[in-house]
């Protein structure tokens, strides 16, 4: 699985903090223990309080370069603000992200293959999003069209199906694998899946448990990559079990340690 | 509309493995090998690079086998008790990439060769040829213990290759290997799980896995060979998906497995020739490996090793 470590967010407070003093250190830190944890490429978010976003992404970006050339995935609504985390990440980045509707895939599908970067799409439209998985496949179908129109290959697409909190809406953990399947399905060869999975957990008691169990489930269904919280030791175990229960490693004795000499390459 | 050929796109190569050195390098090799770096399944020149040939290596026994097949023996009765000369033959007449010396004769029940005998004879066939050497050991792990490591150390410099670590008798032959600047050869029982784990115990002593091929036992044709076969197809994909711990190029036994058959061995006309049977039986398997992936053929018939050199070079040329 494609780990991309979530942890390099404004909303967390010492990451706002960071930028807003303009301490480079505490972000060298994350991109460093994420990279060692497993993460093959890192969230960057500036976090909604930023004053100036462009300047507190430049600012961002600049910082985890001098520590590492990891792949980064520019986390933005705003497109001035997408473009310049592009610019400064270098090619092989992702962009994270956008909706389903036509406006925003005029935007940004034009600004993937000008950026050699990948591109997550939400499926999230107009109308919000899909009570089940048939309004997210509908999106997903829509996206790939688009991708296909304006020349972004499948396996540079990657499709969020959009979980919600489990404790808000109890049946979309479900609608949302059923959507991963159908995605799989869509093209030849199949556009890629991702989750920004510790949303499921979001607000709940047992986050971890639900985390690590709802990933094992999504990666049976074919998730290719996740935004999470690669620092939780026991979900990327769980994860590199999964992975060899599926045949997606080969086994051996010490298939945690071979996993983890592995990823990161 | 136009056929499009599908293509597979990879995240990761096999790993390139160069075995000997030149006096430039510390050694005293007049040419050396280099193998893998695929970046594709085997030939498919459309979807990746084959960058290196496959090699063919010899194999020769440090004391006289005892039993030969009719066919071995013509090809090599007048060196089979002089490994010096042995090796002259194999690379001078038979064309061989590289040396495969085998110390059968270190083994408590065959001569019980000391350390000290064997290592001489790993100086004389190095002195006797300028290829790269492969020096396999008994197969006794206790006696291996004792030789491998004498063998490594007057061998030094050289780069040779080493075989082999298994999961039960990894730790001495990987420390002589890494002491004495040479490859390593990991062995497993046709067993990709455990070929892996050895990989993960040699990597663990601080041996680089851009140092180690992998030996999967080999199965000979009408023994395991589609089983064999099925394994190395198996690496190669895990090889290019990203899989570290089997990324290594891969070697093959073919001589002394296939030579085992009866069916390559007897002297049984309803089976057709038998001066015939034993190369035919030898090649087929070579020629199967080959298209799995094998980097490395240890090989024992001189006609064997030439049909299976036209096939590595009609598969090398439809490299466009």
């Amino acid at each position: 699985m494609y780990a991309i470590g979530e942890r390099i967010n404004g909303m967390f407070k010492s990451v706002g903090a960071a930028i807003r003093e303009q301490n480079p250190d505490p972000i060298h830190e994350l991109a460093r223990k994420q990279l060692a944890a497993g993460a093959q490429a890192l969230d960057v978010n500036v976090g909604p309080a930023a004053a100036d976003p462009l300047a507190a992404i430049e600012w961002l970006v600049k910082a985890i370069r001098q520590v590492t050339d990891a792949p980064l995935a520019i986390d933005t609504t705003k497109p001035e603000v997408m473009r310049r985390g592009l610019e400064l990440a270098g090619p092989g980045s992702i962009i994270n992200s956008t909706k389903g509707q036509q406006e925003q895939l005029d935007i940004y599908l034009p600004m993937a293959v000008e950026h050699q970067a990948s591109l997550i799409a939400l499926t999230i439209d107009e109308n919000g999003i899909p009570r089940d998985a048939n309004g997210r496949g509908e999106i997903a179908l829509r996206v790939v069209a688009a991708a296909m129109e304006k020349g972004l290959p499948p396996e540079r697409l990657m499709i969020d199906a959009v979980i919600l909190p489990v404790n808000v809406t109890q049946a979309t953990p479900w609608h949302v694998l059923e959507a991963i399947r159908n995605v799989k399905l869509l093209s030849d060869p199949p556009p890629k899946t991702v989750l920004g999975l510790s949303n499921v957990s979001q607000g709940t008691t047992q986050r971890e448990l639900l985390n690590r169990t709802y990933l094992v489930m999504a990666l049976a269904a074919g998730l290719d990559a996740a935004i999470l919280d690669v620092q939780d030791r026991e979900m990327m175990e769980a994860m590199i079990a999964a992975e060899v229960l599926l045949n997606r490693a080969v086994y051996a004795d010490d298939f945690v340690k071979a996993y983890r000499a592995s990823a990161g390459r | 509309m136009p056929f499009e050929m599908p293509v597979e796109k990879w995240a990761s190569a096999v790993n390139s493995v160069t075995i000997g050195a030149t006096p430039a390098e510390g050694g005293t090799r007049t040419s050396v090998v280099t193998v893998g770096g695929d970046t594709s399944l085997p030939f498919l020149h459309f979807e990746g690079k084959t960058p290196h040939r496959p090699a063919i290596a010899m194999e020769l026994l440090d004391v006289p086998p005892e039993e030969w097949p009719a066919p071995m023996a013509e090809a090599v009765a007048d060196v089979c008790g002089d490994p010096a000369a042995w090796a002259r033959k194999c690379v001078e007449q038979f064309g061989a990439d590289l040396i495969c010396l085998r110390l059968v004769g270190a083994h408590p029940d065959r001569r019980d060769r000391s350390p000290e005998e064997c290592a001489e004879t790993v100086k004389s066939v190095l002195k006797a040829v300028g290829v790269p050497l492969i020096i396999w050991g008994c197969g006794q792990a206790d006696k291996d213990n004792e030789v491998m490591p004498r063998c490594s150390e007057v061998a030094a410099g050289e780069n040779c290759l080493l075989g082999t670590a298994t999961q039960d008798n990894y730790k001495t032959i990987t420390a002589a290997c890494m002491a004495d600047g040479h490859k390593l050869i990991t062995e497993a029982p046709l067993d990709i799980n455990i070929q892996k784990q050895v990989n993960i115990l040699v990597s663990e002593m601080g041996l680089d896995l851009s140092r180690i091929v992998i030996y999967q036992a080999t199965g000979g044709l009408g023994y395991g060979m589609e089983y064999a076969y099925s394994i190395m197809e198996r690496t190669r994909l895990a090889a290019l998906s990203g899989d570290r711990m089997l990324a290594m190029p891969l070697l093959a036994q073919v001589g002394s497995e296939c030579w085992k058959a009866k069916e390559a061995r007897a002297e049984a006309p309803e089976w057709g020739l038998a001066s015939e049977r034993g190369v035919a039986w030898e090649a087929t398997t070579a020629t199967c490996f080959l298209h799995g992936g094998t980097h490395i053929f240890v090989m024992w018939h001189p006609r064997a090793a030439a049909l299976l050199r036209e096939t590595i070079d009609s598969l090398l040329t439809q490299e466009d």
